[in-house]
């Protein structure tokens, strides 16, 4: 039965649940996992013990599912083929063609904007702090201000963190490292009546000595570095 | 829109009622009555008598002395047309005659002056503890960051002028901006809370517990274990400041700080800071684990008396006018100190200044 799906390509089979389940409201970080990807058995290691009613949420998600199942059944299956399909999804969105189509996503601005005012719109990408299921919900990785935001709209912040895993943002700059977004040194400075505020000053002005430390370790280290503190070269090469 | 014919709601209480404007507080009118909080506001709003009458709900005829200044005015809007506003007709039966266009002029002045004395209003004693009821009841939100763990936010402009950006609002647990997640905040003028308040807020209510409101280590537990092995030799000493600058140890920044930083992983392993993609923000969510480092006087004085004991041995036994002098030489010198201290510092500032 495996092989039949094997051989197909993706652009003639259609997948319905697939399809229905990324289009479904609240679910618009996710994006569509290659059938051949779902298929191989290897990609789906160790999930077996994670999901109950394994095979059957996996013939479901594959569009093969054809069992006769009562109301009670059919609902705990559809459950099981959502975390299912999440897991799967973890694994798949770090591998080239995963990234490929996260990326697109990302330029599209689909995982929203950055909340900071200083980062002025930067777009987010999705992630989790854990990547064991039912551990914390989906977070959202702003690599300009390279800090973790709840997301804004309660449909996501319901979402499974270790759908996405802990790995992803850090992969896709690895993977993508020119889109690393420009970092900026600008920060909210609070003022009362024009007066800028002692004790956030002296912060301010702490922050700007670990800034520069990390600046001159670089720097020690042979790397030519721009003001924000970004590697733009190495030196005497 | 208008409800300056009687109604029962006051043009204040329906105005802060508005979708949008959740998070004005209604300003007293005893506030708006005196005159001096309104110093200068004249200048910057059009038709400014009878914005203010509006947010009254004062009937324009009662003021015999504006009349002469207002008919030279109305006289040329009764040349525009005859269209009247039938809430107005009462008002406009006599010499009062406004075209609708008028009526939205004057209601759109009157949002603008409310706007500018409820900035004023929010910063005064009444106003500010008005404020913090609303704060209390978490009215204005949760700050979106993950480490800030849910710290209630206060509405603030990034400008005192109207017109120029929206409200924005102000995490005191990582002392940072954000743009409101609902998007009928944006047309919200950021001026109508000022630049003032965040910081004259929890000034003004020192012991506000802003920490943590949910235990961090009960949200991530795998987390913060493994932080915390990293972080053991980085305890702060027993000894803390209750106080640093002014604020509460406790309330200074607790969103800040090792273990509250994100840091980027593959596979568990930490991406380094040479490596092109690595960590390059730490700083901003970054403070001293001992916040005696912050305590800039203390420091500076520490590192003078070294110099001293190193160099001149006299000091020590110096009288007491020398002590006098030693201060008003370091007041002399801190300016030169903090130049020195960070070379960008001052291009930074002038950057954002302008």
């Amino acid at each position: 039965m495996m092989e039949d799906f094997n051989s197909e390509t993706d652009s003639d089979y259609t997948s319905y649940w697939r399809d229905w389940f990324i289009s479904s409201r609240g679910n618009e970080y996710f994006c569509e996992i290659d059938e051949e990807y779902l298929t191989d058995r290897f990609n789906l290691t160790g999930l077996n013990t994670e999901v109950p009613y394994y095979q059957y949420a996996l013939d479901l998600v594959t569009d093969v599912f054809d069992l006769d199942a009562d109301d009670d059944l059919r609902e705990q299956i559809e459950k099981s083929a959502r975390h299912l399909y999440g897991l799967v999804h973890a694994r798949y969105i770090v591998t080239t063609r995963g990234l490929t189509k996260m990326v697109d996503k990302y330029k599209k601005g689909d995982f929203g904007k950055c909340p900071r005012v200083m980062c002025e719109g930067q777009p987010l990408l999705p992630m989790g702090q854990h990547d064991i299921p039912n551990m914390s919900t989906v977070r959202l990785y702003c690599p300009k201000c390279e800090d973790l935001y709840n997301p804004k709209s309660s449909r996501h912040a319901s979402i499974d963190g270790a759908y996405f895993g802990a790995s992803f943002p850090s992969m896709l700059f690895q993977v993508y490292p020119g889109l690393v977004p420009e970092k900026s040194t600008s920060r909210y400075e609070p003022r009362i009546y024009g007066f800028k505020v002692h004790a956030a000053a002296a912060l301010a002005r702490w922050q700007d000595q670990y800034r520069e430390d990390m600046k001159s370790r670089l720097r020690d280290a042979g790397m030519e570095v721009n003001s924000q503190g970004c590697i733009i070269g190495k030196r005497g090469q | 829109m208008s409800s300056s014919e009687g109604a029962p709601e006051s043009w204040i209480s329906s105005f802060c009622s508005l979708m949008g404007h959740e998070f004005f507080a209604e300003v007293s009118e005893d506030f708006i009555e005196d005159d001096f909080n309104l110093t200068g506001l004249q200048s910057q709003v059009p038709m400014y008598k009878e914005a203010l009458e509006m947010i009254l709900d004062v009937e324009p005829e009662e003021d015999e002395d504006e009349d002469e200044e207002e008919e030279e005015e109305e006289d040329e809007d009764e040349l525009l047309g005859d269209e009247k506003l039938p809430g107005y007709r009462r008002a406009g039966d006599r010499r009062h005659t406004r075209v609708a266009s008028d009526l939205s002029v004057i209601e759109s002045s009157a949002e603008l002056l409310y706007g500018l004395i409820h900035q004023r209003y929010i910063t005064s004693r009444p106003g500010i503890q008005q404020m913090l009821e609303k704060y209390e009841m978490q009215h204005f939100g949760v700050c979106p960051r993950v480490y800030c763990n849910g710290c209630k936010v206060l509405p603030v402009g990034r400008s005192d002028t109207p017109g120029q950006e929206t409200v924005k609002l102000f995490c005191p647990s990582c002392q940072d901006l954000y743009t409101p997640p609902n998007s009928r905040f944006h047309s919200v003028d950021g001026a109508f809370f000022g630049t003032t308040f965040g910081c004259l807020f929890f000034m003004t209510f020192p012991d506000l517990d802003i920490g943590p409101r949910l235990d961090s280590s009960l949200v991530s537990p795998a987390r913060s274990s493994t932080v915390n092995n990293q972080v053991s030799p980085d305890v702060p000493p027993a000894h803390q400041p209750v106080e640093i600058n002014g604020v509460r140890t406790a309330n200074f920044c607790p969103g800040l700080g090792l273990g509250k930083i994100y840091e980027s992983r593959i596979y568990g392993f930490r991406v380094s800071e040479r490596s092109r993609t690595g960590p390059r923000m730490k700083w901003l969510r970054m403070k001293p684990t001992d916040v005696e480092e912050l305590n800039e006087m203390a420091r500076y004085e520490a590192a003078r008396r070294e110099a001293d004991n190193d160099g001149d041995t006299e000091m020590g036994a110096a009288p007491a006018g020398g002590a006098q002098n030693s201060a008003i030489a370091k007041r002399k010198k801190a300016p030169m100190r903090r130049r020195r201290y960070n070379p960008d510092q001052m291009s930074i500032n002038g950057a954002e200044a302008g």
